[in-house]
């Protein structure tokens, strides 16, 4: 349905990297449920759990950034409407914390992220390895701010940001896809930006 | 071949909308009343998506938080402030009238709603257009209270921040709603220019304006905070200070920050 009177913005030359429905955002827009959380590094941990909870292995700050670091530049897609992109990020890769724990065969298929202040979402393993996913603690070369998600976040580009968690401190195995914070309140289970997988059964 | 249908509400789908009045808030900002096809109770503090099409098939799409009480059924009304260079409310500020058509998807949103069976007391923090979704759960609770023959709902207290007293939003039907009923309490504050004799606040919000309205109102059960980036990390992080368990806090916010 064509809207009356309707133009749209100057169709922009990055149009192919924007997804359907998004526009580009220039500023870095701060979205979240609750508080800014706040960890102080001395008590800040990431853990790799089994589906019962356990942990694999778990990490403080120390030894989390003496695991390798990896630098990407990405684009990333909020499903609020905002892209922006060419975002750098450095961070320890899923595939990283996995060969650190001594996981060469994961156990299960899913994983949920959980946070420092309860907040929790749903992730395949398949779209967190193969260099796809990280827990990530610097944005554009500086420390990543706390309104950000520092100390540190997970990152999956690919995905709609708020499957990249703010917070984030340990992934926990899943043998079955359940819903997270957003995906129980109607958000998509997956989440695909160029599908446009904003809400449930998109 | 049957596929796995996937848990929870079936899919949103978008709908035509039709606006049936245009009604000046401010002078930047208008109230849009739609008549979807099909028109779903909500939830106060709920959104909507709306879909715009260009003739060359371009779309935009933009979240908008719903204003209207859920007792009002078969219409609700989007609040649109004037962004300058944004690419669709000024669309809909300059363009839209009354008999056109606009698509929309919704209602969407959980964690910042309220409906009276959440209980009390709330604290209601907006700073600007944040006073949207908020607007819903003032007028739904004063729904609630004629439909309940005057019983008092849970008591609440708006902390409302605008530039100046042209910017207020809803200004006469808020002070409306705090001089009919003695369970809600308004407090604005005016952070550029305040008219002469103005006896509210007068300054950006802080930690002493937060605490201030605890006190007033008892510790929160539920706040619920919404406006620029900036504005809500500050409230929430006073709202904490003061008393407010952070689990409580419910948080929206728009604009960049600039980071």
């Amino acid at each position: 349905m064509v809207t009356r009177g309707f133009m749209g913005r100057k169709r922009s030359d990055a149009q192919g990297r924007i997804p359907p429905g998004q526009y580009l955002e220039t500023g870095f827009p701060v979205l979240s449920a609750g508080p800014t959380q706040r960890s102080p590094l001395d008590r800040w941990t990431f853990s790799l759990e089994d589906r019962n909870g356990r942990p694999f292995a778990s990490w403080n700050w120390e030894q989390f950034m003496a695991l390798p670091q990896t630098d990407i530049t990405t684009d990333i897609h909020c499903v609020t409407k905002w892209s922006k992109l060419d975002t750098q990020w450095k961070g320890v890769t899923v595939d990283d914390i996995l060969k650190a724990a001594g996981i060469a065969e994961p156990p299960d298929a899913y994983l949920m992220a959980f946070c420092e202040g309860g907040y929790t979402t749903n992730l395949p393993l398949r779209d967190l390895v193969n260099g796809k996913g990280m827990v990530a603690h610097e944005f554009a070369g500086d420390p990543l701010t706390a309104e950000h998600g520092g100390p540190a976040r997970l990152l999956v580009p690919h995905l709609y940001f708020w499957k990249s968690a703010k917070w984030v401190r340990g992934l926990r195995f899943m043998p079955e896809d359940q819903p997270g914070f957003w995906e129980a309140y109607g958000y998509h289970m997956y989440g695909d930006p160029w599908k446009e997988q904003r809400y449930t059964n998109d | 071949m049957t596929q796995r249908q996937p848990l929870g509400p079936p899919r949103l789908v978008w709908q035509k909308a039709a606006v049936e009045a245009v009604t000046p808030e401010t002078y930047r900002v208008k109230t849009f009343t739609l008549r979807p096809q099909e028109w779903r109770p909500f939830r106060p503090g709920q959104h909507f998506d709306v879909r715009l099409t260009a003739p060359d098939g371009y779309q935009a799409q933009r979240s908008y938080s719903i204003a209207s009480e859920p007792e009002r059924t078969g219409t609700f009304d989007l609040t649109v402030e004037l962004v300058d260079g944004g690419e669709v409310s000024p669309f809909f500020f300059n363009v839209v009238q009354m008999g056109d058509e606009i698509e929309v998807r919704g209602p969407i949103g959980g964690p910042f709603t309220w409906t009276v069976l959440d209980g009390g007391p709330v604290l209601l923090i907006a700073g600007g257009s944040g006073i949207v979704p908020i607007m819903s759960m003032l007028r739904h609770r004063t729904a609630m209270m004629v439909k309940q023959g005057g019983a008092p709902p849970p008591p609440a207290l708006l902390l409302y921040s605008s530039r100046s007293s042209e910017d207020i939003i809803y200004r006469g039907e808020l002070d409306l709603m705090a001089s009919g009923d003695g369970s809600f309490q308004l407090f604005n504050t005016l952070t550029r220019h305040q008219p002469s004799g103005w006896k509210d606040y007068a300054r950006r919000l802080d930690r002493h304006m937060v605490a201030d309205c605890i006190g007033r109102l008892g510790t929160p059960r539920l706040t619920f905070i919404c406006g620029p980036t900036g504005f809500v990390e500050a409230a929430a992080e006073a709202a904490v200070e003061a008393g407010a368990a952070p689990a409580s806090v419910r948080t929206e916010r728009f604009g960049p920050s600039g980071s």
